[in-house]
């Protein structure tokens, strides 16, 4: 093992805020209160994602929920495609009784394969958000910046071209990004991120294509987070949804509006034994007064206008 | 490398044709008990190791010697208790080494379908003609030592070849339980005849949920009662299928047998449950939907333009 360069112990970037230019240093209660529509206390942000994992995935990062079998695995493959035909249509469902607008982050791929998953997004007039191509690209630094660029560039324009809708969100795959993706997604007209989850509330983000924002959007509450990774119960599930709401919604008395962002995964919530615990959940959030049931891009723009 | 298996088309569940059971049951319930042999000292396969650890690996071996010897009788037992009787997916090794455990379940009418010859000897890297003469070996095994046509396949410890779906139809097996991806059969597209899945659920396997899930047995009792509770309120609108695949070493041990009863217990006292096996929802899907879901999935494929 050779020894470390002497400059291993310098610190180029040790000052006052960040040691990048994204965003800035803020602290979440000194910021100045948000106001939603009809005075609500709470938006909340119910996005399903919805996935393909290709059978001949080699991707250069690591992707929870991929294949760990030999090929051929039906296995994965199969049970991840479990989600996109019957796990999504039960959580629909439950989004449908409970009168909940919502937004699908759906990859590209996907979409091409099956354009009756769009139909049923945009009969419901819910919003679209990009979620890469599929599960076998993430985004990393290991690609060349040209290719970045073309797949991003390429996922959005079969989404909005499928959609019909503006697309103006990015969730990466496994939310892995490399140093570019938040230029590149600017560049292609992307108003928010999804990826960052290091806030309560939308912010301001820096790229080379003018300020856009992120969107707290969290895997604290990711179904598959819980559920598959941790191996809680379902109704641990349950209390943590309702423990982040009745704590946001306590806080937003003093501090102004706050974002709820609950992430589905069909193939987790979507499977029979779970879709009541969802429901439980989401019943209990939107039986409260001051609840405002929102698509990212309706949250953002009420963001913005009070910036 | 396939993208993806090119076995079934989509077929979104809220957009299919109505499934119908014997004497109008909502739920067709069935239970799959893996009676399994595992080789002390198997040959390598280059795609995936026998055991962790180097042979004998004594821990994992015998604590699945422990399913024919203890826990199958138990299992066994329950079952008659509430009138189930088991599907099971058999290592045909097993007809030489116990055919106390092929009589017994003969003696019940149990039916015995195809999990290869070990658990140890998987399909990976198989030639076509090695796994031809695997499968040729385990329908004359099965045939010999009970009398029984094999119409079922769950391949061993669920490996393969890109070839054995293929060859499962070229043998007239009637039903795999190797995909995942739905709670009703389905067609399997091969081109040498006929082949459905039936659902299996590696969601309500034992192995999944105790071992590699991690799960307590009361925990695992409520998951089957849920998943079956939510089957059997969408069954009211098309009929559906649940499935508990089970291992003898795991479900078996006397502090777990308990709770199994109990589920047994729950689902057998339902009014519109048919209580059944793999091979009579085969049949009665075969006579009675095979045709007419062939066909929609026909038109939906000419719709897409032949995708």
């Amino acid at each position: 093992m050779s020894n470390l360069p002497d400059d291993y112990l310098t610190y180029s970037n040790r000052a006052l805020g960040m040691d990048h230019d994204r965003y800035t240093w803020s602290q979440l209660h000194e910021r100045p209160n948000v106001t939603w529509p009809n005075g609500a206390r709470v938006a909340l942000w119910v996005v399903t994602q919805l996935q393909w994992f290709p059978m001949d995935m080699k991707p250069g990062v690591p992707v929870p929920g991929g294949s760990v079998r030999p090929y051929p695995d039906y296995w994965n493959y199969t049970l991840r495609d479990y989600g996109n035909r019957i796990g999504v249509y039960r959580i629909f469902k439950v989004l449908d009784k409970l009168g909940i607008n919502a937004s699908v982050a759906i990859n590209s791929a996907l979409a091409e394969r099956h354009p009756f998953l769009i139909e049923q997004i945009n009969q419901r007039g819910w919003e679209v958000i990009a979620n890469g191509l599929d599960m076998g690209h993430p985004l990393h630094s290991g690609m060349d910046e040209a290719e970045e660029a073309a797949l991003i560039k390429g996922v959005l324009d079969s989404l909005r071209n499928l959609s019909g809708q503006p697309v103006r969100g990015w969730l990466s795959p496994i939310r892995s990004e490399s140093f570019n993706t938040p230029d590149l997604a600017a560049a292609n007209g992307i108003d928010y991120l999804c990826d960052w989850m290091n806030d309560d509330m939308p912010y301001a983000f820096e790229t080379k294509s003018g300020t856009i924002h992120n969107m707290p959007h969290t895997t604290e509450l990711d179904d598959q987070q819980i559920l598959i990774n941790l191996r809680h119960t379902e109704q641990e599930y349950v209390d943590q949804l309702k423990d982040q709401f009745d704590c946001l919604y306590a806080e937003s008395e003093k501090y102004g509006g706050r974002v709820m962002a609950i992430n589905l995964n069909p193939w987790v919530t979507g499977q029979a034994y779970r879709i009541k615990a969802l429901e439980k959940a989401l019943s209990y959030i939107t039986g409260h007064d001051g609840v405002w049931s929102a698509t990212g891009a309706d949250i953002l723009d009420a963001f913005k206008a009070q910036a | 490398m396939l993208r993806e298996p090119e076995l079934y088309d989509y077929s979104p569940m809220c957009d299919r044709p109505k499934i119908t059971w014997p004497n109008g049951a909502r739920v067709a319930f069935w239970v799959a008990p893996n009676v399994e042999y595992y080789e002390y000292d198997p040959p390598q396969n280059e795609s995936r190791r026998p055991w962790p650890k180097p042979h004998p690996d004594v821990v994992p071996y015998s604590h699945r010697d422990y399913g024919n010897r203890a826990g199958f009788f138990r299992m066994m037992e329950t079952m008659a208790k509430y009138g189930v009787r088991g599907s099971v997916s058999l290592n045909v090794a097993i007809c030489q080494h116990h055919p106390e455990l092929i009589k017994a379940c003969n003696d019940l009418d149990w039916e015995l379908f195809s999990h290869g010859i070990y658990n140890t000897r998987f399909t990976y890297n198989m030639t076509k003609d090695q796994e031809r003469t695997m499968m040729e070996d385990v329908i004359s095994t099965i045939m010999d030592a009970s009398g029984q046509k094999v119409d079922g396949w769950l391949a061993p410890s669920l490996t393969y070849t890109t070839n054995t779906f293929e060859l499962l139809a070229e043998f007239g097996i009637q039903y795999t339980c190797d995909l995942f991806h739905d709670d009703q059969p389905q067609p399997v597209n091969t081109k040498s005849g006929r082949l459905i899945s039936v659902p299996y659920s590696l969601e309500m396997n034992d192995t999944v949920v105790l071992s590699m899930m991690g799960k307590s047995s009361r925990h695992y009792t409520d998951i089957l009662k849920a998943n079956f509770d939510q089957l059997y309120e969408e069954g009211a609108e098309n009929g559906q299928v649940m499935c508990i695949p089970l291992h003898p070493f795991l479900i078996g041990q006397p502090h777990r047998i308990g709770n199994f009863a109990e589920v047994l217990d729950y689902i057998t006292g339902h009014d519109d449950v048919w209580v059944t096996t793999g091979r009579e929802i085969a049949a009665h899907y075969y006579e009675h939907h095979y045709d007419n879901v062939v066909a929609s999935l026909t038109a939906s494929r000419n719709a897409r333009g032949g995708l």
